[in-house]
């Protein structure tokens, strides 16, 4: 623990510490542009020079690391000197042209230019001019901004994980390209325009658009995977402009992925924006009286036995628990939250969760996924899972199908008996499961959806049993979730209640002509066709599968647009907030419900927001610490049976779409289009 | 003292006073201008109706970096942007509501490129409100008519910037 002197104040700092980062806990700003907390340090922009008695020049505080005694001087004529004259190097090649840059009003250089610029360019010969590289649909380049700092090339080896970024060249001829010409294929590419201190790398699809002193800025929650990403939505008016990551260490560090980023521009797309009613064949606007009419009166006819209801991908706590207790107020069982059809135990909430928690990934010494590819389904979770791997003494083992994790891992088998192979220890990784400290078992929810989920997840218990991964202060036993709402839905038990039909049951009714009534609350991604001649009653806020198969549409508002607790895979509720308002007539899906409750003569006991959460943290008082993760006791569960022969799929083919909102989406058309060849192998 | 008084009076004393110094400035200098055929002269750095300008080969000036918008203390201009055709940043919509502007001068002060500048002309009143909300092409076609004077008056001035 080395003892420092910074402006002539004492700080003890932790060993390995750099005189930057010293200077930081004390509150000291030291400008910077190479150095960035979660990269490597290459210290080659010189910024952030200060002086340190007993050294002839002024020294790079970020690659300095911390000594006993050192006294550092952080505010002398010296290292204001030196600021200046590296300030002065680096605008003597950046252009001029900050009112043309969209990193204009929230650049590194033009803030730190303001306290170590010059006033006035004393560099007479000709600027270097870059010519633009084309990095994909995503990142715009302006070269001949670049000041080098290399961020973005460390950035995509080290938390990508694909190298595709360098430089060449020597000295003011340096350029920093892709070698060959082609789209970054990274999920986290979007990170780049954060990471670049200048206008060298910005927003495509946002180009030329808005200010940053025009935004409207709003603390939320990503939906569109189940990592709940922490974000900060920027609205101008009432549209959504940009979505950007919001620092959660025990989250997303300060990465989101593409999806998060760019789907934005999805909500402004194929919106409802009014109810619709099916008349002679044909969906035509109505009024919400009409709608709600159209709903009692089919209702009147139903039997509980013959109505149902699925939440969808994107739905909040709160409108899960208003459509349960609704359904509940008419005596309906037929409820599910999984509509992927996994019918998996969900009796004790360690069976469906990731109870490391996200963060828990950096103690783990192995990880094993079984049938996920974290790297589409969960890209901040697999970049955890790189982080650890580079930091050594971690090992992988993959079941499933073989698929490019950005890291390498031993592939155990394809399909779910090869998790015996583990538990007898056939197979050379039960080696490493039992010689790790903490051991790690990631099994994924698309692999407990399909065929024999149950006896999986009684497997993958039995594995965990077998190699002690489940312990007093440690439990590595996590299901990684691709939906938002699912662990909130599970919380609430929106499930079959009491001999009631699960999504497959329901799908399955409706074909026979048993069902006449189902409720979709942004339920998408089931097979329409296979409903029948159900009366279906679409709640949600794109115009998308569900939307096409309804007789009566009730439009609501997307994540952006309401406050709701969506609890992420570690079982972790968050809160989204309000950043713009619905379209048109749509409005907050519990407040339908409210309304649609009391039309039918069973009122629902809450009036407001506040009332709802009471009863629903009432219900489920896990869901009441807003952004704590409560441990979950390890019981049995699963039912032991005929693992599938069948080899193990991915769950997300296409990481661009994977929901109303990414399908809505522009940008994300055009991901799939020049991405996906790329990252498939298609593109030469 | 009242006897004077009443003799004034008699004779109308105030009245000729008065007269006389009409009839006098019969031959000064007249001060009224006879507008509109006679107008005043103005400073170069008169700050009258607005006007978007255009470089000498037809491209628009205005690159949208918003800082007029930003700067603007009445709120009064409104700016939206997307890249054009050939890639460079350009407005779509460029409005300034004259019935908001104070006419305080700050947006040309700021503009980077001399795009949006205060033109000579202050006769530009209308009968209606409507007519007084200005968009993009009016202040085009504003800066085109007044081009030759607003680019000498920037060059009058242009050593004191």
């Amino acid at each position: 623990m080395p003892k420092l002197t910074i402006d002539g104040t004492e700080i003890e700092v932790a060993a390995g510490t750099s005189v930057l980062q010293a200077c930081e806990q004390l509150g000291i700003e030291v400008p910077r542009f190479c150095y960035h907390d979660k990269l490597s340090v290459p210290a080659n922009c010189r910024m952030c020079l200060v002086e340190i008695e007993k050294t002839p020049k002024p020294v790079a505080s970020c690659a300095m690391p911390c000594a006993d005694g050192m006294v550092v001087h952080t505010d002398t004529p010296t290292v204001h000197k030196a600021r200046k004259g590296v300030m002065e190097m680096l605008l003597a090649n950046h252009p001029l042209d900050c009112p043309i840059c969209d990193q204009g009003g929230e650049c590194d250089l033009q803030d730190q230019a303001m306290a170590y610029g010059f006033d006035r360019g004393r560099f007479a010969e000709m600027k270097r001019a870059v010519k633009d590289k084309e990095l994909g649909p995503l990142v715009k380049t302006v070269m001949t901004r670049c000041i080098h700092c290399t961020r973005c090339v460390r950035f995509a080896d080290e938390i990508c994980g694909t190298p595709e970024l360098g430089g060449v060249f020597r000295g003011e001829k340096m350029e920093i390209g892709t070698y060959v010409t082609r789209a970054l294929s990274s999920e986290l590419s979007g990170n780049l325009i954060d990471v670049c201190p200048v206008g060298a790398l910005t927003n495509k699809p946002g180009a030329f658009t808005a200010r940053p002193w025009e935004y409207q800025k709003t603390d939320s929650i990503d939906v569109l995977d189940a990592v709940g990403s922490n974000i900060r939505i920027d609205v101008r008016g009432n549209e959504v402009m940009r979505v950007l990551p919001r620092l959660n260490e025990e989250v997303n560090e300060e990465w989101i992925n593409d999806k998060t980023r760019f789907a934005c521009d999805g909500l402004k797309r194929q919106r409802l924006d009014q109810p619709y009613v099916r008349r002679d064949g044909r969906l035509q606007p109505a009024t919400w009286d009409e709608a709600f009419t159209a709903i009692t009166d089919k209702l009147k006819d139903c039997a509980p036995a013959h109505i149902a209801a699925i939440a969808g991908d994107l739905a909040d706590c709160e409108s899960m628990f208003a459509l349960k207790s609704l359904m509940q107020a008419l005596g309906v069982n037929n409820i599910d939250c999984r509509q992927d059809g996994a019918e998996a135990d969900v009796s004790t909430r360690a069976a469906y969760i990731m109870n490391s928690g996200i963060a828990g990934i950096e103690q783990a010494d192995a990880i094993l996924l079984i049938g996920t590819d974290p790297r589409h389904e969960a890209s901040i979770i697999n970049a955890r899972i790189r982080k650890r791997w580079l930091r050594g003494g971690m090992r992988v083992g993959l079941i499933g199908a073989s698929v490019d994790l950005t890291y390498p891992y031993r592939h155990v088998g394809t399909s779910a008996l090869a998790i015996n192979d583990l538990i007898s220890g056939k197979h050379e990784y039960a080696a490493i499961l039992k010689s790790a400290k903490n051991p790690m078992i990631i099994v994924g929810a698309g692999a407990l959806a399909g065929e024999g989920g149950n006896a999986l997840l009684a497997s993958a218990r039995k594995l965990a049993e077998t190699f002690n991964v489940v312990r007093e202060d440690w439990n590595g036993f996590n299901v990684l979730q691709l939906a938002a709402s699912r662990v909130g839905g599970l919380d609430l038990g929106f499930v079959p209640q009491a001999k009631g039909l699960s999504t497959n049951g329901i799908l399955k009714a409706c074909e026979q002509g048993d069902m006449d009534f189902v409720w979709l609350l942004g339920a998408d991604e089931i097979d329409t066709k296979r409903l029948g001649k159900a009366f279906v009653v679409y709640q949600g806020h794109h115009g998308d599968k569900g939307a096409h198969r309804a007789d009566v549409i009730l439009p609501s508002a997307a994540y952006t647009e309401k406050s709701g607790i969506y609890v992420n895979t570690e079982g972790r509720p968050q809160l989204t907030q309000r950043a713009a308002f619905p379209p048109g007539a749509a409005r907050e899906d519990w407040k339908i419900i409210r309304a649609l409750s009391e039309k039918i003569g069973k009122p629902l006991s809450f009036n407001d927001l506040a009332q709802l959460r009471d009863a629903m943290f009432k219900a489920a008082p896990v869901l009441a610490k807003i952004g704590h993760v409560e441990k979950s006791a390890w019981v049995n569960f699963g039912a032991e049976g005929a693992l599938s022969t069948l080899p193990l799929g991915t769950a997300v083919d296409n990481f661009y779409m994977t929901d109303v909102i990414s399908r809505a989406s522009p940008t994300m058309a055009q991901c799939v289009a020049e991405i996906m060849p790329v990252k498939t192998g298609v593109a030469a | 003292m009242a006897i004077v008084r009443r003799v004034k009076r008699l004779f109308l004393y105030e009245l000729i006073r008065g007269f006389t110094l009409t009839f006098f400035y019969m031959f000064k200098r007249k001060v009224t201008l006879n507008y509109p055929y006679e107008k005043g002269p103005i400073s170069p750095r008169f700050r009258g109706e607005h006007a978007l300008r255009r470089y000498p080969n037809g491209e628009e000036r205005c690159i949208a970096c918003k800082l007029c918008e930003a700067i603007c203390p009445a709120q009064a201009i409104t700016i939206e942007a997307e890249p054009r055709e050939d890639g460079s940043r350009r407005t779509t919509r460029y409005d300034i509501d004259m019935t908001k502007c104070i006419y305080c001068g700050l947006c040309q002060e700021a503009c980077p490129v001399d795009a949006i500048v205060e033109s000579p002309n202050f006769e530009f009143a209308t009968e209606t409100h409507e007519e007084l909300l200005y968009n993009k092409e009016r202040l085009l076609a504003n800066g085109d008519r007044w081009e030759a004077l607003i680019a000498a008056n920037i060059a009058s001035d242009a050593r004191y910037r």
